[in-house]
């Protein structure tokens, strides 16, 4: 599983801004970031590394942050790749919560899902998914 | 454990018969050295001399805080200068300050009165007493530091402010009583909390004298738990003395009155009927022994019972109960009375909720517009939406059934609410202001 950086912002000016240069300011690099707006928050999403330590940065600076297990899947980045991906997921009646996609550099494709309940990632695994380990997306903290 | 057993267990009639002697001694003192009381007498047509039963304190006129603030600073005062040890004043944050007037004998009694809650929580001369109240003006401060001297405490006056040495004083000093105003001692405990400590096993602190402004039953709950603490509830007012009018036993079923200080009634805030124990209306009390600030049927705008049930703890005085609401305080939202309290109580039913909140009320056209105010505790799981949004509408559902007033809940980051070291600002009125 990977540790996605869940932040809850208050739908108000600077505050995203304040977020991100709280992590800047700790020489956090991010590589992805979604935002799930509602009327009066957000919920901000990121792929970050050491993402312990980035809850820890922005817990002091009075941000509610938290960790999250979110399962990454590396797909080619072609036509088709996600669609085959939901299909098998629908087929093995896993509920996705959410999820976002974004490309890599190596014409790689990271498809990130939030599945309810235990054990999807195994499954995925087992049907020849590409399942990304935590250090392949990004630095993991120091144990 | 009492702190003058042979006034706190004295037996009702023997009470009555003393408090009837004082009232006597107390109207006479204010009939012939206070003009305000010789006029509405007069008016009246009573003297003290017609006081023949307690009862009988019904013929006599209410004073309301507004008669203070006409004869301030010193026109209610039944003593001359030399005579006055000290003067406490309310903040005057809603008007002209109020300014009371105490001898050395008030004090001593003062102290007294504060001293038995000190025994309530289990209290003697080999405590340490903090007290991290204001000192000041504000009754808080020098009204536990009283108790504390009267009892032969330990005193450590640290007032309020700069939390962090609060909790390094508590620790070091090994204090067993901590007196505060409820907001505060919850961030006392969270501060303690986040400095590393579990002050509920690794503080001496035994007991909590906690007074000054409202505590819903679920946040006393959540100090007491904290601190690892017996919660003594202290009722007072600045106007008529301070901490210490009625203090909470072990028993927890109410607050005993110094009924050897203050003689309290109830009664019905419309028509100024006095109403019988165990009734719901507005607490009125008339000062027994008060020298230099008598006051008669002082109408105190606190809403509460008197309960005249016996108490397991030996006590012989009456207590109040929880208060109720302030009629200041009560809210007119959309035509319907709420009280901040109400609110407070349906927040506390949610754990998923922190007790700090803060209630802001608008004008959206032509009517009322209530925003609530809360933060989500630091383990509910933000990341799901779903939740948050569930949340929020079993809350508002909540408050809607509770009310009878629809509430818009706004969900704020952690500390976005300031966390108070005096009293806390729980409602932000912005109806009157131009938007």
């Amino acid at each position: 599983m990977i540790s996605q950086l869940t932040v809850f912002l208050a739908n108000e000016k600077g505050r995203l801004a304040a977020a991100c240069r709280t992590l800047a300011d700790a020489d956090i690099n991010m590589k992805a970031l979604f935002i799930a707006d509602t009327a009066d928050f957000g919920i901000v999403r990121i792929f970050c590394d050491t993402p312990a330590r980035a809850v820890e940065v922005l817990g002091q600076a009075g941000f509610r942050a938290s960790l999250t297990p979110v399962i990454a899947v590396s797909v080619e980045d072609a036509p088709g790749t996600l669609a085959d991906l939901l299909g098998f997921c629908q087929g093995a009646s896993m509920n996705i919560e959410y999820g976002y996609c974004f490309c890599t550099a190596d014409g790689k494709a990271v498809d990130v899902l939030k599945i309810e309940g235990d054990g999807a990632e195994a499954v995925l695994a087992e049907a020849g998914f590409a399942v990304l380990a935590p250090e392949e997306v990004y630095c993991v903290d120091p144990a | 454990m009492y702190f003058q057993p042979e006034i706190e267990t004295m037996p009702r009639e023997e009470l009555r018969k003393l408090q009837l002697e004082r009232m006597r001694e107390s109207l006479r003192n204010a009939y012939e050295n206070v003009p305000l009381y010789r006029e509405r007498f007069d008016a009246a047509g009573v003297t003290p001399d017609d006081l023949e039963s307690l009862e009988d304190i019904a013929k006599f006129p209410f004073v309301v805080k507004q008669d203070m603030r006409d004869n301030y600073p010193f026109g209610m005062f039944a003593r001359e200068n030399a005579d006055v040890a000290r003067i406490h004043a309310s903040s005057g944050t809603t008007g002209q300050a109020t300014v009371v007037g105490h001898t050395a004998n008030d004090l001593a009694n003062w102290g007294d009165c504060f001293a038995r809650g000190i025994a309530m929580v289990g209290g003697d001369e080999n405590s340490t007493i903090q007290v991290s109240y204001g000192y000041g003006l504000f009754t808080g401060g020098l009204g536990a530091h009283a108790g504390g001297e009267a009892m032969g405490c330990t005193v450590i006056p640290t007032s309020s402010g700069n939390t962090k040495r609060q909790v390094q004083m508590l620790k070091d000093c090994k204090t067993d009583i901590l007196a505060c105003t409820p907001s505060y001692a919850l961030l006392i405990a969270d501060t303690a909390i986040e400095m590393g400590y579990d002050p509920a096993t690794e503080f001496q602190i035994s007991g909590g004298i906690f007074g000054a402004e409202p505590c819903s039953e679920n946040m006393r709950q959540e100090i007491a738990d904290k601190l690892g603490i017996q919660y003594c509830d202290a009722y007072g007012l600045s106007e008529i003395m301070g901490p210490g009018v009625a203090m909470e036993c072990a028993e927890r079923g109410g607050l005993h009155i110094a009924e050897d200080q203050f003689y309290c009634e109830i009664i019905d805030p419309e028509t100024l009927e006095v109403l019988p124990d165990g009734e719901v209306g507005e607490l009125v009390i008339t000062t027994l022994t008060r020298e230099c600030s008598p006051m008669i049927r002082y109408r105190t705008r606190d809403v509460t019972t008197i309960n005249a049930e016996p108490c397991a703890c030996g006590r012989t005085h009456r207590k109040i109960g929880r208060l109720l609401g302030r009629t200041d305080d009560m809210l007119i939202i959309r035509g319907v009375n709420v009280f901040p309290s109400q609110i407070e109580q349906v927040i506390t039913e949610f754990p998923e909720i922190a007790t700090q909140y803060q209630i802001i009320l608008t004008m959206n056209g032509p009517l009322d517009h209530v925003e609530l105010q809360v933060e989500t505790e630091p383990d509910f799981p933000i990341d799901e939406v779903r939740r948050l949004e569930d949340l929020r509408n079993r809350l508002a559902a909540a408050l809607k059934s509770n009310l009878q007033v629809a509430v818009d809940i706004k969900f704020v980051e952690p500390k976005t609410i300031a966390r108070s070291e005096g009293k806390a600002k729980r409602v932000i009125d912005l109806r009157g202001e131009n938007q």
